[in-house]
């Protein structure tokens, strides 16, 4: 029921705030993204005391001759990513309070009908299900970009659409394969995960290939992994922040989440088979984007290959499926997550108060707004995983998973780590020290809601560095039962 | 059975309707009448097994009543729709009379068990729709859709009859289960060469009458050139009721020789797939894009006859896909008639139409959402159960192609969409819309959007 109630409450929150006019539209949403926040932590509560407490689950026909059913839940990994997307969603949208928007029902009603549609796609424990929850996340995310994105917007976003559905209907295939052989041994056919995951097991290796690539596409779009990931740089750059920081903090997540829950225990023998091939193209994309990242002059665009890169090496440990490699994953998702809406918050303060984001071009703003520049450092640490941050625990755990997997794979991911600090420090660098460029630049005080957010998150990179145990151990303990379910 | 008399009682009183000058009850008729129909059409669902009626020439059966109920559940929105049309012109009952003549052919189609009324049916079916396409007198592009039109549908008739020709000559018979039963009690290939002939003519005709490439030249002329209400009527009732035709003569009268005709449609499809999703996607006439994807729904619905599985899940899924796509037309068609009444249909007809009728440009994406097939509108499952149905056939390669295709669709639908809301229009004039037409439009959106979420009542009708 609770879980239930997750799901819903956006939803009714989203479809109220349309008919709200003006800027109470925000406060609503606002409102209601915090009372989700407090009600994720209520189920993070319930599901420490009791995980198999009743009210975590729900599951009801949905479309019974099919076998679909309106089943969500709450396990380890999914609970982590829920948390993460209540946590995120409200500072998205106080990261909004300074910036006037066309029509802000419309806005906000979307990004909480997103938020629906992302929590359905972490709790869902039906394959039909969670393929609607999916698609439904497209849609909220589409319209984001196109009414209130950047120029040459329709273009951009309609490849970012286009792209996503294409690698969703691979995976609507290859789950539809799957379910038509969940009737082994003459039961009714049905959608449910352990079924699904029962006929993946049932298939031979060259079945199983079918359907691993089938749904690692999708999965692989969304990351984006190399080379998949030629609409990512432009729709980032274009969309408004906050579309951004829903795109890169959450919906990124949406494929790397899937990976671990719903490709690797269906389909463990083409894992072993072609997850070498997988990883390869995930490590060259590590270090591919790392370079291209370097000589971006755009600081939204630095970011963006710079989360194909963190991304990367988040899907590289996952395919090396064992213990430290899943673990870290999903430890450095809910790091990255955090760190990525903090970096794209001080992309869109660097527009409003010097109106560019070009790296060159600005300078010397350390002297002009101390405060800033110590936000700033925080959250870069922890993108370059200083130890004590949040990025530290993920990446060393994603590197040593994928060193026992193959040491040279991991020596070239390892690159990652230097080739980042390169690319995040030396813009750091030219952003914030040194000389003004001219000395017309002016750059004031933080508005008050972009200091809550950039505090909020600093907070959190630091808090989660130095005591990760709390989310640390859910992370382990479902990264535990993924590996049950793969048999090893 | 007795809706099909309703509807052609209907068509003989909106003609002497003209004689008692009782013009203005014409459409309150009309629509109970059809009202009417339906719930007759119903209440034979318990006792529709074995009705067999004219010496076995026609039988309602499940399959047919449901076939005819979204045919009428169609039709009755259609003419709610397409009445302030009718308004402006003079021959309004003429008109009326056709359409329903049109509907009575239609509902035969469902429910076809002779050869002899198949060919009644298409050419009850399509001799008004001749007439309709051409039904704006002074409009060239009227005039010569209604020729082409004309034209072409009787190249198909030919086909067809010349068909169903050479299977009598080779089985003895116009009664589709005595030709099923001649088929099985003779040894594959082994029948008279011409009757494999007739099996393809007659797939070819039909081929014709639901646009499948390469038999799809007629369609975007005709769609473009006849009036916006009129290929409503054509994109909605008339394929659903060729579909049901379909379903009928191949999966029943020809399953036995399937392995024969599956190879030629596949081929079909294939083509249906690639022409109409790349033509749809190169124009610029609205109406010209909604024919090209009409034939690629066409190609969906004719997947499902591939499959070549005689189940309740095939049924389904083809009814499922009439009225998913039949509804979601209707609501386009609405909208887009309600748009062009200028005269313009090309896209930027629709620019900044989500500010000039924010109304219209919400149902309009939904219609397009629904035919693009995006969840979780009706659209979508539509597409779903023809996957289901596709994938355990050995025709795996054309599923990868329709995945790939209908990606190119969302471009074409998207188009739209993104005309309505991020083009400026040229002028800020709201665009009018009537009341009723309103309506339906709500309706048909609402209704997209509740079959989306609960598919099953649709798919489960035949679940006994």
């Amino acid at each position: 029921m609770l879980t239930g109630l997750l799901i819903v409450l956006p939803l009714v929150a989203g479809l109220l705030v349309f008919l709200v006019k003006g800027n109470g539209a925000r406060t609503l949403a606002l409102g209601a993204s915090i009372a989700e926040f407090i009600l994720s932590l209520v189920v993070f509560m319930q599901y420490k005391t009791n995980p198999n407490f009743n009210s975590l689950s729900l599951n009801c026909n949905w479309i019974q001759s099919l076998g679909i059913h309106f089943s969500v839940g709450i396990d380890g990994i999914g609970l982590l990513l829920v948390l993460l997307t209540t946590f995120l969603v409200p500072l998205i949208i106080l990261s909004s309070f300074q910036t006037q928007y066309n029509k802000p029902n419309a806005f906000y009603g979307l990004i909480l009908i997103m938020q629906m549609a992302l929590v359905g796609v972490f709790t869902a424990n039906d394959g039909f299900l969670f393929y609607v929850f999916w698609e439904l996340a497209l849609i909220p995310i589409y319209f984001i970009c196109l009414l209130w994105g950047g120029d040459d917007r329709a273009r951009i976003t309609f490849k970012f659409f286009v792209y996503t559905l294409f690698g969703s209907l691979f995976m609507l295939l290859g789950l539809i394969y799957l379910y038509n052989h969940t009737a082994v041994g003459g039961g009714a056919r049905s959608w449910a995960i352990q079924d699904l995951y029962n006929a993946g097991h049932s298939l031979n290796v060259n079945q199983q290939s079918a359907v691993f690539w089938m749904i690692f596409v999708a999965f692989a779009i969304k990351m984006p992994i190399f080379p998949l990931h030629t609409w990512q740089p432009d729709t980032y750059v274009t969309a408004p922040t906050q579309g951004t920081m829903l795109l890169s903090g959450i919906m990124l997540k949406m494929g790397t989440f899937g990976v671990i829950k719903w490709l690797l225990p269906m389909t463990p023998l083409a894992l072993e088979k072609w997850g070498g091939v997988a990883i390869g193209l995930s490590v060259f994309g590590i270090v591919y984007a790392s370079c291209i990242a370097i000589v971006q002059k755009d600081y939204k665009r630095l970011i963006a290959y710079s989360s194909i890169a963190h991304v990367g090496l988040i899907a590289a440990g996952i395919l090396s499926a064992n213990q430290q490699g899943i673990q870290g994953a999903v430890v450095q998702m809910l790091g990255h997550g955090v760190n990525v809406v903090g970096l794209f918050l001080i992309a869109d303060i660097l527009v409003r108060h010097t109106g560019t984001r070009e790296i060159e071009k600005l300078g010397g703003i350390r002297n002009m707004n101390g405060q800033f520049a110590v936000l700033f450092l925080i959250i870069l640490l922890g993108s370059v995983a200083l130890p004590l941050t949040n990025g530290f625990i993920g990446e060393f755990l994603l590197l040593n998973g994928l060193y026992q997997y193959s040491a040279y794979m991991a020596a070239f991911a390892g690159l990652s780590v230097i080739l980042g600090a390169v690319y995040m420090l030396r813009s750091y660098q030219s952003i914030m020290l040194g000389e003004k460029p001219n000395n017309a630049m002016e750059f004031g005080s933080l508005a008050v809601s972009d200091k809550v957010v950039l505090i909020v998150v600093c907070a959190a990179v630091i808090a989660f560095g130095v005591y990760p145990k709390p989310l640390n151990d859910l992370a382990e303990e479902g990264t535990k039962s993924i590996m049950m379910l793969m048999n090893k | 059975m007795k809706g099909l008399f309703i509807v052609s009682g209907l068509g003989i009183l909106a003609m002497l309707a003209e004689i008692f000058k009782v013009k203005k009850v014409l459409l309150p008729m009309v629509l109970l009448g059809i009202l009417g129909a339906y719930v007759a059409n119903f209440m034979e669902w318990n006792n529709s097994l074995n009705i067999a009626a004219f010496g076995n020439m026609i039988a309602f059966d499940k399959v047919a009543i449901a076939f005819s109920g979204v045919i009428l559940a169609t039709a009755f929105f259609w003419f709610i729709m397409a009445n302030d049309y009718f308004e402006n012109d003079t021959n309004v009952t003429d008109h009326f009379a056709l359409v329903l003549f049109a509907l009575t052919g239609a509902l035969m189609l469902t429910a076809f068990k002779n050869m002899t009324t198949l060919f009644l049916g298409v050419e009850i079916m399509s001799i008004p729709l001749y007439v309709l396409a051409a039904s704006r007198k002074k409009n060239l592009a009227s005039n010569e859709a209604g020729f082409k039109y004309l034209i072409m549908g009787s190249f198909a008739s030919g086909f067809l009859l010349f068909g169903i020709a050479l299977i009598y000559g080779a089985t003895g018979s116009f009664d589709l289960m005595e030709i099923r039963a001649k088929i099985s009690g003779t040894a594959p290939g082994m029948m008279p060469m011409f009757f494999y002939v007739g099996v393809v003519l007659l797939l070819i005709a039909m081929c014709f009458k639901v646009s499948a490439a390469p038999f799809h030249f007629w369609a975007p002329d005709v769609y473009q050139g006849s009036p916006t209400v009129i290929t409503a009527l054509m994109s909605t009732v008339v394929k659903t009721a060729a579909f049901a035709a379909i379903l009928r003569l191949f999966l029943i009268g020809f399953g036995g020789v399937s392995e024969l005709w599956t190879v030629i449609l596949a081929g079909v499809i294939a083509l249906s797939l690639v022409i109409a999703n790349f033509s749809a996607a190169m124009q610029t006439n609205v109406k010209r894009m909604l024919a090209y994807s009409s034939i690629s729904h066409a190609a969906f619905m004719l997947m499902v006859i591939l499959a070549n599985v005689r189940s309740n899940a095939t049924l389904g899924a083809l009814l499922y896909y009439s009225l998913a796509y039949s509804i979601g037309s209707i609501a386009g068609f609405a909208v887009v008639y309600n748009v062009t009444k200028k005269g313009d249909e090309s896209f930027e007809a629709f620019n900044g139409l989500g500010k000039r009728n924010p109304f219209l440009a919400a149902c309009m994406t939904i219609a397009m959402l629904s035919l693009a097939g995006i969840p979780v509108t009706a659209g979508f499952f539509a597409k779903y159960f023809v996957f289901t149905n596709m994938i355990g056939t050995h025709y795996k390669w054309l599923l990868i192609l329709a995945v790939l295709t209908s990606a190119v669709g969302v471009y074409y639908y998207f188009k739209v969409i993104i005309a309505m809301y991020f083009k400026p229009a040229a002028t800020e004039e709201p665009v009018a819309s009537e009341m009723s037409v309103n309506m339906v439009i709500l309706i048909t959106s609402a209704i997209t959007l509740v079959l989306g979420l609960v598919p099953g009542f649709v798919v489960d009708m035949f679940a006994f």
